[in-house]
């Protein structure tokens, strides 16, 4: 990774029938840098990616590569390339020629063309495979056959839009491996798409959130999960107990009825917040070793963890745990200060982190009208 | 219950059958009796050859055949690319449209025809207008919606970013047509011509009512010989024309059977 940037999307505004998409979005990617666009469905994330790809023109913002403006370039002259969610592979073309395809257009000579698809071949790891039609491949094989076809352009970006989501667990498992070191062995950037945000920890350099398009948060993996700046990046990355709180002083915050020390200052004094606490930054003690407690609602085994449901002063906490812990047990729950991230309220406070529903809330994140069901009740709220 | 069903499939086909297999083996008969198998003979073949109004009209049957079934491949395909850009909406009426001749009795498509060539004819004050010009455009009409119908699925069943993929390694967007979406759906456009080129060849009813004396395809003059004297030589024609036939629908099933339809669940 160099410190230029390669890509820069300057205040980027697109519509759809009156209704904005993307609400002004800002994003500079360095040279080599691994980028991952993370959010709900429906967000704005393969519009984004089309933008840098040529295929969509924003209403208002500009796109800059390497430096230069390229609004309005045809997708054909942007040196960048997209997997695309299905992989579009040509079906009246077989393996090789599929791979060769770009090169074919860009006439390249023959005897280089050869060597460059072979090299192609063998990286992503389907030698043999150059005769075979691609209705004869396996979901795994396509996804290999796209992403040689599209690096044998040697595209300064790749553009990939949940190219995993086809596949099954174990084979996605290998293949985000893969494409990491496929990555790091060309030096290509990678503006990857996935709503699956254990993928986008493992596999990125940068992490960029986004919800109703609009950019929440853009960080490390590590900052991403240990300082979200909103109720919406806490809860959607990872499991995260979001309780309301009183920012009493610096390094001192009141909430479940405690002033507990913690190490966030910077915040109005009495500014009312929202406190994040991980399920498995918990440490579960006797009732007298710890001002703060709970009642053990449910528990769940996990194999590595018990995974218990507590009501911790009227408001349900998840909480992970290694010691045996029962339904109906009175806890006392031990916090250090970093275990505890204080945000700023936002307009989603109050929406995430409350397991009193864990069941259902499960269920209605599968949900894809569960994005309504958020915008009406801010709606219902804004009328209040 | 096994053996009744065989027999069952065996009935039909013999009542499906029966009357070709008849006419098969009589066009090699050594007598010209309809009804007493004598021995033998290609002799009606080599009557059939020798007779050069029907090789003339095989010749105008072939060349209806290929030009109506040309024609009808390169609106079909065009039309069926602008039908899959319609909406929902707009797809189900234009299919419906177009549908609709192919439940049309021929006997309507056709009398309709020769009343709107006949009106034209008059109205421009000519004569004598139904010929070879009324036979093709009639048959390029009756085979448009089977093009049509052939090409449209291999469209659908096409990755909706084809062509932007093309685009993406570099291709031009007037280019990625010919590169991308021509080749995907060769399939479906090589079978509407054949069943055109059928269909054309193996029309009477049509072809009858828009004909003119001065231009006569095989069907119709197999028809006017029947009428006067039922020769041998008919049975030989027919023979070859249902040989001719079978073929192209071979072809058209293993084209249909065969390529290799994309497998579900694989890539989504
Ligand atoms: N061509 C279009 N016409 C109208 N609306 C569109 C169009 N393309 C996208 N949208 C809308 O824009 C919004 C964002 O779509 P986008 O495809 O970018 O979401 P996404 O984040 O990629 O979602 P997913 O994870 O489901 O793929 C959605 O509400 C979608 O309905
Ligand atoms: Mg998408």
């Amino acid at each position: 990774m160099t410190e230029k940037n390669i890509i820069d999307l300057k205040n980027i505004v697109v519509e759809y029938d009156g209704e904005q998409v993307l609400k002004g979005i800002d994003l500079s990617i360095k040279d080599g840098e691994f980028v991952t666009l993370l959010g709900p469905s429906g967000c704005g994330k393969t519009t984004t990616l089309r933008i840098v790809g040529g295929f969509v023109e924003p209403d208002s913002g500009d796109v800059f590569f390497d430096g230069k403006r390229i609004n309005g370039l045809q997708p054909y002259k942007r040196q960048v390339s997209t997997i695309f969610q299905r992989y579009a592979l040509f079906p009246h073309l077989n393996v090789y020629e599929n791979i060769a395809f770009g090169l074919r257009v860009n006439k390249v000579p023959e005897k280089e063309l050869q060597q460059r698809v072979r090299d192609a071949v063998e990286l992503v790891g389907l030698r043999g495979f150059e005769k075979r039609k691609i209705d004869t491949l396996s979901g795994g094989q396509q996804q290999r056959v796209a992403i040689a076809r599209s690096i044998v352009t040697r595209p300064k970006v790749l553009l990939l839009d949940e190219p995993l989501a086809a596949l099954d667990l174990k084979l996605r498992k290998d293949m985000q491996v893969e494409l990491k070191s496929i990555q790091q062995s060309l030096g290509i950037t990678f503006l990857f798409v996935t709503h699956d945000q254990e993928e986008a920890l493992s596999m990125s350099d940068t992490v960029v959130v986004m919800d109703k398009g609009v950019i929440q948060q853009i960080g490390t993996p590590q900052d991403i999960y240990n300082e979200p700046v909103n109720a919406f990046v806490a809860d959607f990355i990872g499991e995260s107990n979001i309780v309301d709180g009183v920012m009493l002083k610096d390094n001192l915050v009141r909430f479940a009825g405690q002033s507990i020390a913690c190490v966030d200052k910077g915040f109005g004094k009495n500014e009312p917040v929202d406190v994040v606490i991980r399920p498995e930054d918990i440490d579960v003690v006797r009732p007298d070793e710890s001002p703060l407690h709970g009642l053990v609602d449910s528990v769940t085994f996990k194999g590595v963890h018990y995974e218990a449901i507590v009501d911790v002063d009227g408001f349900k906490w998840m909480i992970q745990t290694t010691d045996v812990v029962r339904a109906g047990e009175e806890i006392g729950i031990l916090l250090n200060p970093d275990d505890i991230h204080v945000m700023k309220k936002s307009e989603y406070s109050g929406k995430f982190g409350d397991y009193s529903t864990f069941s259902e809330e499960m269920d209605l994140l599968s949900d894809p009208n569960y994005q309504e069901d958020a915008e009406e009740s801010v709606a219902a709220e804004a009328e209040e | 219950m096994k053996a009744a069903s065989k027999l069952y499939v065996f009935l039909i086909m013999l009542f499906l059958y029966l009357p070709i297999l008849v006419l098969i083996v009589f066009s090699f008969n050594a007598s010209n009796s309809t009804s007493v198998f004598t021995g033998f003979s290609l002799q009606w073949y080599r009557e059939l050859f020798q007779d050069k109004e029907t090789l003339q009209t095989l010749y105008n049957t072939l060349l209806v055949a290929v030009l109506s079934a040309v024609i009808a491949t390169v609106l079909g395909t065009a039309a069926a690319l602008g039908i899959v850009r319609l909406s929902k909406w707009g797809q189900k009426l234009v299919m419906n449209v177009t549908n609709l001749p192919l439940m049309n009795p021929d006997i309507v498509t056709g009398v309709s025809m020769m009343l709107l060539f006949v009106f034209i004819m008059t109205l421009f004050g000519g004569s004598d207008v139904l010929g070879f010009w009324t036979i093709l455009i009639a048959h390029i009409t009756f085979n448009l919606p089977y093009v049509i119908l052939s090409v449209m699925p291999k469209l659908k069943q096409m990755d909706p970013h084809l062509v932007e993929a093309a685009q993406d390694l570099g291709c031009p967007q007037s280019k990625a047509f010919f590169k991308v979406i021509l080749p995907s759906i060769m399939p479906g456009i090589i079978t509407g011509f054949i069943m055109a080129f059928t269909l054309s060849i193996d029309d009477f009813v049509i072809s009858y009512f828009v004909s003119g004396p001065s231009f006569q395809t095989l069907p119709l003059r197999i028809y006017s010989m029947t009428k006067r004297r039922v020769e041998p030589s008919i049975n030989a024609l027919s023979t070859l024309i249902f040989v001719a036939v079978l073929v192209l629908l071979i072809i058209i099933n293993l084209r249909q059977s065969a390529p290799h339809k994309p497998k579900k669940g694989a890539t989504r």
